[in-house]
């Protein structure tokens, strides 16, 4: 298990240092490719700068609050994307049988799938987020203590390993149909999209939903209401908002799960 | 782990069914089973390089899949190199090489050598090791000017011999090529045969070979399985398969003006007649030269060649059925 483990991530590494050093010899494009990414991953935050020319509060956040949101998902999703963001060309490559192809070499396939065209060009995302981030933390009224400093940072982090799990069990599912990446697309993008905005906003069920099934309420809305001190909309015991890395630390569990799945069923019938 | 000299690739009654889907209505599907690879049984010793041939859909693919552990049989026993495939995926990876001709194992966007390179470090090829492997390829597949170009760039031919290379970097034990010639020109299938033969010669290799050009096992095997339909339905030496399959080479001769229908050349029967060209075929077993010299005793010949027969010919001919 261990071995495995050591043997994926060197692998990746090994993968991923290539296709930076393939990157950086086109410095220029690189250059330009990482400020387009942050230029258009940023108009998300123009819209919502936008709107508060008009309006002072969207369900009850002022603008900083929703920035602090904003910037947390916004780097969550960065890392994960950048990190795993890849692993949705599976469906792609299980089409045209290149997927054979990662089975033969010596390295765990969901580390080759993963690693498989970095594009470090992602960290425009990534950049733009903490900057809006770091903005939001400057502006909302919370008495900062290194406690709420780590409290943020673990959540930045755990938030990105949610995000990770919902991109390798919506890569694990293209075994089955190799035509759901839009599907995973909706949680992955989608639930990106969704987290910029305060819970208050959305219907009950749906933050349900997003609380108890696919659990991304915890990458930001359930720690940044407890770091903002107000109450969620579904009223959880306060002690929830603080099981972020428990429930990335599940959620990775079972979207390795999936993984193995998949693999074994695309295995046994060769799709 | 026990290391069977005389079954280094061993498969006993594997069988592998895929469950194919038809949509026959609006929601109705109906289920039906292809036993792609139906009870196959071989051996094969360390160091031989057999030819595995069939017809399109017999179950080669397949078995090769089987065989580096893509895909897991449905039943039977199969070990390489006293490995369980589709159990031990990763370990076996590192003992076994595979060449696709349809479709590379090397990275698309990047040159040559840094797909070398990244193969190197995958397989955890010891430095001198490499070096040795990798000055040793780049001579004998001539890739000394191609490790700066990037891999879409190479022409077919060139991204072949470096598909080889990169199976050959971590000195394999067995070696599987699916089609390493197809659409190759003259000279570069000359040029990967050559390497084969070294390869097995000078390193033992095992070598399993899937080919539709007949030309490689004659040049290459001692020894060719024939599968059909999940089957295996002929193992044994190339002479044979043509005894069996009564299996006709073509002579095709340009003469310098129009002949009638030549009758009169014993071993051979004339098929075709257009113009100055004609069409005489000859038992695959037997040799084109004295042929070719009595031809030339009675006839003025400007051209000829000799055509190979192709497989789906040859195994259409041992069951009679039309390919």
């Amino acid at each position: 298990m261990v071995e495995r483990w050591a043997s994926g991530l060197r692998g990746y590494g090994l993968i991923v240092a290539m296709w930076i050093r393939a990157t950086m010899v086109y410095r220029t494009s690189f250059i330009i490719n990482t400020l387009g990414n942050f230029l258009v991953t940023g108009l998300d935050f123009v819209a919502l700068l936008l709107m508060f020319s008009h309006i002072h509060a969207l369900g009850g956040f002022g603008l900083p609050e929703i920035a602090l949101l904003y910037g947390a998902t916004c780097s969550s999703f960065g890392l994960a994307d950048l990190l795993l963001g890849n692993a949705d060309r599976i469906g792609q490559r299980v089409r045209d049988g290149s997927f054979d192809i990662l089975l033969l070499r010596p390295v765990p396939v969901l580390a080759q799938a993963a690693a498989d065209r970095f594009a470090p060009r992602r960290l425009g995302r990534i950049v733009q987020g903490l900057l809006v981030l770091g903005w939001g933390i400057s502006r909302v009224d919370v008495n900062w203590t290194i406690g709420k400093a780590l409290f943020t940072v673990v959540m930045v982090i755990s938030g990105a390993a949610i995000f990770s799990a919902v991109f390798i069990a919506g890569a694990a599912f293209q075994f089955w149909a190799a035509e759901a990446s839009e599907v995973s697309n909706s949680f992955t993008y989608g639930g990106c999209t969704l987290l910029q905005y305060p819970p208050t906003v959305f219907a009950r069920e749906l933050v349900r939903g997003v609380t108890f099934v696919v659990p991304l309420a915890f990458v930001n809305w359930l720690p940044a209401l407890r770091l903002l001190g107000r109450e969620d909309p579904l009223g959880l015991p306060g002690w929830v908002s603080c099981c972020g890395p428990l429930v990335a630390v599940a959620a990775l569990t079972a979207a390795g799960l999936i993984w193995r799945a998949g693999l074994r069923s695309y295995r046994s019938t060769g799709s | 782990m026990r290391e069977d000299q005389a079954a280094f690739i061993e498969l006993h009654e594997v069988c592998k069914v895929f469950e194919v889907h038809r949509r026959t209505g609006l929601l109705r599907r109906e289920r039906r089973e292809v036993r792609a690879v139906d009870g196959l049984s071989f051996t094969v010793p360390r160091g031989e390089m057999v030819g595995y041939i069939g017809p399109n859909g017999a179950g080669k693919s397949t078995t090769v899949k089987m065989l580096t552990g893509i895909l897991t049989p449905s039943s039977g026993r199969l070990r390489v190199a006293g490995i369980d495939p589709s159990r031990e995926r990763t370990r076996l990876a590192r003992r076994i090489g595979v060449v696709f001709g349809q479709r590379t194992t090397l990275w698309w966007d990047l040159p040559l050598g840094d797909s070398f390179a990244l193969v190197r470090r995958m397989y955890r090829i010891p430095d001198a090791r490499y070096h040795v492997n990798l000055e040793r390829c780049v001579q004998l597949l001539d890739l000394g000017g191609l490790l700066e170009v990037p891999v879409r760039q190479l022409s077919l031919g060139q991204r072949m011999r470096g598909d080889i290379a990169a199976a050959l970097l971590h000195d394999p034990d067995v070696l599987y090529l699916d089609e390493p010639t197809i659409g190759l020109d003259v000279v570069s299938k000359a040029k990967v045969r050559e390497v084969l033969r070294k390869v097995n010669a000078e390193q033992g290799t095992t070598v399993l070979l899937t080919t539709h050009d007949l030309t490689d096992i004659e040049q290459l095997c001692k020894r060719v399985m024939v599968i059909d339909q999940g089957r295996l339905v002929y193992d044994g030496a190339l002479a044979g398969l043509h005894a069996v399959g009564e299996s006709e080479r073509m002579l095709v001769v340009d003469l310098e003006r129009e002949f009638p229908p030549i009758e009169d050349l014993p071993g051979a029967r004339p098929v075709r007649v257009e113009g100055p060209r004609q069409w005489l075929a000859f038992p695959a077993g037997q040799s084109a030269a004295p042929l070719v010299a009595a031809l030339a005793e009675r006839y003025p010949l400007a051209d000829l060649s000799v055509r190979e027969p192709d497989i789906e010919q040859v195994i259409a001919r041992m069951y009679g059925s039309a390919p």
